[in-house]
């Protein structure tokens, strides 16, 4: 089988459509993973036990089923109870609450790395708990996580395909697609793979940007 | 000072709503089971001048070994006192007592005429809440032996972030003052810089201007050239010297620079294992101790 580069003009169109639907979710993905595991490693900290506690064996769930079964619950289970989400959104949500208990650990290690003597400071300074996380103990964590983080972006943009088994119309799904029509499939799954190479070569080194900027006050 | 008993019966419900900070309760477990009565207001306080400080019975254990027994002492109004003793004798705990980082587990300390590990609520003392705390805390500031600067935050900011957070400056204000004491620190230049392009000796200073910002009437120095190159510590004394002469704060020192010591305390008290074993004013404790322990230990100190 040679490859056809005509078929391959054809089929990037969808292809592109696609990736941008890839990109889409992993990036809203993201922002919830984010978001959820600061809620997650805060809840985490507060002084009620119950709390902490459920909190704790929530995420270890979560973190120990396969994302995969997360996505058809989301998606397939969630409805029968009345909640009925689109496929991207199901999609979207997967990803970002099984992120979530990845970032709820990064974070609870960048504070935990935090010198004990910046806590000691703020109550010396009398700076209410909240200030002393938000304008003191967070911004030097959130520094020490970055590298991490970035790595969970790139992870994460990797398995955005398994949104394909929710019928979401992401990368792969288009290039399968596209393969079922013509029964010719090397040429829009190599695309696939060349473009994930591309966006996570982007990805890295944007982050390692990232890392470069936070790594120096 | 003998504690008044005010003739109130212990309250047979307990109070309505209990802060959450008395949920350890166990923070307190030498209470006689009536509860501890009031005692007497501390040490008289000048209008607006710095507070006296007493501890009264004060013990402090980590796990089973217990740092401080029943330790009494007071400190007057404005007086400057330096604790000295081998490490683990309990001097930094007392300072980290009074600058709330730890809780005592047993006795009260006083600040003032007010306690500061304890809060009155119907006729007795509780351990204190978080609301007391923050109140009682105004009063004091503190010196680390780390500096511990804000690394996320100029020096500037580290100047004004609790001034304009805490004390409700504005902006302006607290830049000003921010100005003055670098001023009075000698680092006017290094406004700007962040604390990883400062020496040490620089990071601490910044680290008092920082304290000062808080106009604390307690100021509270930890060991605070130890971590020092021997060059730089006679700076930072210098600055203190000239602190301890130009204002009347009340200060607590812990260190190991005898000589610093000798200059800038009224009085200095020697501990060994949780205790006073003596105290005097400098010129004689250094010159004629009376304990074999302070002979001892001035022996080993100055032999280094």
């Amino acid at each position: 089988m040679t490859w056809d580069w005509n078929y391959t003009g054809e089929i990037l169109p969808d292809l592109l459509d696609g990736l941008r639907v890839t990109v889409l979710a992993t990036v809203l993905g993201y922002l919830i993973a984010l978001v959820l595991g600061l809620v997650w490693t805060l809840l985490r900290r507060t002084p009620s036990r119950a709390v902490n506690q459920a909190v704790r064996w929530v995420v270890e769930f979560i973190r120990s089923t396969p994302l995969l079964v997360q996505l058809f619950f989301i998606f397939y289970v969630l409805p029968s109870w009345g909640l009925t989400l689109g496929a991207l959104t199901a999609g979207v949500i997967g990803l970002g609450l099984h992120y979530s208990t990845y970032t709820c650990e990064v974070y609870r290690a960048g504070i935990a790395d935090v010198p004990r003597g910046q806590w000691e400071a703020c109550v010396a300074l009398n700076l209410p708990r909240r200030r002393a996380w938000q304008d003191v103990i967070l911004p030097q964590a959130v520094r020490r996580v970055v590298p991490s983080l970035g790595n969970y972006l790139i992870a994460m943009f990797k398995d955005s395909p398994l949104l394909l088994a929710i019928s979401v119309s992401e990368l792969l799904g288009a290039a399968y697609r596209a393969g079922a029509e013509t029964l010719r499939y090397l040429e829009p799954i190599t695309v696939v793979g060349v473009l994930f190479v591309i966006v996570s070569v982007l990805s890295s080194i944007v982050v390692r940007r990232l890392e470069r900027r936070y790594a120096t006050y | 000072m003998p504690p008044i008993d005010p003739p109130v019966d212990p309250p047979v419900d307990p109070p309505a709503d209990p802060p959450a900070d008395l949920a350890p309760s166990a923070s307190v477990p030498e209470e006689s089971p009536e509860g501890r009565r009031l005692p007497a207001p501390g040490p008289a306080r000048p209008a607006d001048g710095a507070p006296g400080i007493r501890f009264e019975k004060v013990v402090k254990r980590f796990g089973r070994n217990v740092v401080l027994r029943e330790l009494d002492f007071t400190v007057a109004p404005g007086e400057r006192v330096t604790l000295i003793g081998p490490s683990g004798s309990g001097k930094t705990t007392i300072l980290r007592l009074l600058m709330t980082l730890e809780r005592v587990d047993g006795g009260v300390i006083w600040v003032g005429d007010r306690p500061l590990s304890h809060m009155p609520r119907g006729g007795r003392l509780v351990p204190a809440g978080e609301r007391h705390l923050h109140e009682m805390r105004k009063q004091i500031g503190m010196v680390f032996q780390q500096f511990n600067l804000f690394p996320n935050m100029n020096v500037l900011r580290n100047l004004t972030e609790a001034p304009v957070r805490v004390l409700g400056l504005s902006r302006d204000e607290a830049v000003e003052r921010a100005r003055r004491l670098l001023d009075m620190v000698g680092l006017a230049d290094k406004i700007d810089a962040h604390p990883s392009q400062l020496s040490g000796g620089q990071q601490q200073r910044v680290a008092i201007a920082r304290a000062l910002a808080m106009e604390p009437k307690v100021l509270l120095l930890d060991e605070v050239t130890s971590a020092l190159d021997p060059e730089l510590v006679v700076g930072v004394q210098d600055l203190l010297r000239d602190i301890a002469r130009d204002s009347d704060l009340t200060m607590l020192c812990v260190t190991h620079e005898m000589n610093f010591a000798r200059d800038i305390s009224d009085r200095v008290l020697m501990f060994d294992r949780g205790r006073i074993v003596e105290e005097g004013p400098p010129e004689r404790i250094f010159e004629a101790p009376a304990e074999q322990r302070t002979r001892d230990f001035l022996h080993a100190v100055l032999a280094s």
